[in-house]
């Protein structure tokens, strides 16, 4: 499920400031340096899947937040109840439930959307970063260090989404977040939406061109050779 | 005038950066003064410059009748072709022609600079043969900006990804025209753009349907813009609508005799490719009785190979000798199946008259694990023979 090796922390002697500089770390690791998607190339297929439009993307990214976020609190706060043979199963089980949950809700409340993201709701059951989290740190940690944990790892994601969706749109569509961006006066001269944008394998590229940036800027991913 | 030059480029000099620059001009236009410095296999005159060169110049008779084909398309569409000289069809043809040609060698040259000085190593000549492929095997009117765009993708994600000239796993032309027909399909498929308009009313009855597009819809019976009827001559000769390089078979097989006595394209893999396609259109055409409603199926297997881009494909495409199958049993694999596939896109799937881009991509994936069954069958067969002597 995850390479991750993110072992169990040592019990701390004092109690620790809610938002301390360590906790922080769980938050802000995921968006850069440690990002589900660009560093642990985890979510894919979701990624390629919705990110044609900014729109579905953002409630993709609400999604997994929901399930994420809930899903490691739960786990974390049974973790000594689970037998560990079985943990993965229960683990589902938690996360099964929660994105039906989250799959009603987009139903009742966002029909369009629901239909638009179509099985994409039902399959963050098997987003890797969901599972990944749950049995890498969830099993692991307390309650609130996994919440701040589901928070950044589904922010990373997010970001990445919203980011390569942004891309697709712009050049497929001409619109971000459904506005028009690309003037008319650019399309009277003669300029044509980018069709291949708005196909499945561009995501992909896009979001290798993504790896490949944030790999020359931030040193600490170069690996040795 | 290069030797006073020099001294600024070498180390140390102000503008050392740019030193690929220089030495890809210096090379480009002299005999280079360095050679190979570790042991290579075989020691020849020939370097890689020299190689495209000799590509280039094959392309030169599809180049040139492509600028004819354009110009006189244009004046029989609007009806003045018996009125206008060939001086006129040839300006016409230029005026079409060397834009697309400017750009996509201005563009693509320029990020291999790029790349060069950002990553300080040598400039390679591969976008020689590409920055002139990617021109003929667009439609005459195809607006620069795409090109450029689509020069850019191919030599970005084609080719410097992979590592650069010689490493690419797609053929660098065909990845910039495949972009350009999934990205701007409008303007690279049906029934419109073949023929440069110019602006001028066609004349009454005419139809810019490409014969590969009229044999999806009518089977063999086709006919030209101006409806006279076509048929094996016409497409070998080549004054068809159709991509700029694509149309004349005969200005194609010149320069296929140009690659196959230089020994530079593999003729194994174009006799192999033809091989391929017409026993394909030979089987497909077996079975035309059976599906009456697909009048693909009753296109004879000799017209298959003289529309479209199947000969251009078959000679400068296939042929690259990067992304091509390196073993000698593995090109002729290689080349059937390019052939066969593209025979069976082009009939069974309507959405795709033209096969010979995807096959070829197709193909170039599938090149490496060609060769590495064939390795591996030759190093069984010889180990079994070692293995009953030891017995």
């Amino acid at each position: 499920m995850s390479t991750e090796t993110t072992t169990a922390k040592v019990a701390k002697k004092e109690k620790e400031a809610l938002f301390s500089a360590k906790r922080m770390k769980l938050i802000t690791d995921p968006l850069n340096d440690n990002n589900p998607v660009t560093v642990q190339v985890l979510g894919i297929c979701s990624a390629l899947a919705i990110t044609v439009q900014v729109k579905p993307s953002l409630f993709m990214f609400g999604g997994v937040l929901f399930v994420v976020t809930l899903g490691n609190v739960i786990v974390s706060l049974i973790r000594n109840l689970i037998p560990s043979r079985v943990r993965i199963i229960a683990q589902l089980v938690i996360v099964a439930a929660l994105v039906i949950i989250v799959d009603l809700l987009l139903k009742a409340y966002a029909y369009d959307m629901s239909k638009q993201l179509s099985v994409f709701v039902g399959l963050i059951i098997t987003n890797c970063i969901v599972m990944g989290r749950l049995e890498a740190f969830a099993m692991g940690n307390k309650w609130w260090p996994s919440l701040l944990d589901g928070v950044g790892n589904a922010l990373g994601y997010g970001i990445l989404l919203v980011l390569v969706a942004s891309v697709r749109e712009i050049f497929g569509s001409g619109t971000w977040l459904g506005f028009q961006v690309i003037p008319q006066a650019v399309y009277d001269m003669g300029y044509v939406n980018n069709g291949l944008m708005i196909l499945p394998p561009m995501a992909l590229i896009v979001v290798g061109l993504i790896i490949w940036i944030q790999r020359a800027k931030n040193t600490k991913l170069i690996e040795a050779n | 005038m290069m030797e006073k030059l020099e001294p600024h480029f070498k180390e140390g000099g102000k503008l050392h950066k740019f030193w690929p620059v220089y030495d890809g001009f210096a090379t480009f236009l002299f005999v280079p003064g360095h050679t190979t410095q570790k042991g290579a296999h075989i020691r020849d005159g020939i370097d890689l410059k020299r190689t495209m060169i000799t590509v280039v110049l094959a392309m030169i008779p599809a180049l040139l009748f492509g600028i004819y084909n354009v110009g006189y398309q244009h004046f029989q569409a609007i009806g003045q072709l018996d009125s206008v000289s060939t001086g006129d069809i040839i300006t016409y043809g230029l005026m079409k022609v060397l834009p697309l040609i400017i750009v996509s060698y201005a563009v693509g040259l320029g990020v291999e600079f790029g790349f060069s000085i950002a990553k300080s190593h040598s400039i390679n000549e591969g976008f020689l043969v590409s920055g002139l492929l990617i021109p003929l095997t667009c439609p005459p009117d195809m607006p620069l900006w795409m090109v450029a765009i689509a020069t850019v993708f191919a030599v970005v994600i084609g080719k410097e990804v992979f590592g650069g000239t010689g490493m690419n796993v797609l053929n660098v032309a065909l990845t910039a025209r495949a972009f350009l027909f999934f990205a701007y399909p409008a303007y690279i498929s049906g029934d419109k753009v073949w023929i440069s308009l110019g602006g001028e009313n066609a004349v009454d009855g005419f139809t810019g349907a490409t014969a590969l597009a009229q044999f999806t819809s009518q089977g063999p019976n086709i006919t030209n813009p101006v409806g006279q009827p076509m048929g094996f001559m016409e497409g070998f000769i080549g004054l068809v609508p159709g991509s700029i390089g694509e149309t004349s078979t005969l200005a194609i097989l010149i320069g296929a005799l140009i690659l196959g006595l230089s020994g530079i394209g593999s003729l194994r893999i174009m006799v192999s490719v033809f091989a391929g396609g017409y026993i394909m259109a030979t089987l497909l055409n077996l079975l035309s009785s059976s599906f009456p409603d697909n009048p693909y199926l009753t296109v004879p297997a000799h017209l298959h190979l003289v529309f479209g881009g199947f000969a251009f494909g078959a000679v400068f495409m296939a042929t690259d000798p990067v992304t091509a199958a390196q073993t000698a049993i593995g090109k002729v694999i290689y080349g059937f199946l390019i052939g066969a596939f593209t025979i069976i896109i082009r009939v069974l799937n309507p959405a795709y008259p033209e096969g010979m881009m995807l096959s070829i991509l197709f193909m170039n994936v599938a090149a490496p694990l060609i060769d590495y069954y064939v390795v591996q069958a030759n190093i069984k067969r010889r180990l079994k023979r070692v293995t009953v002597k030891a017995a």
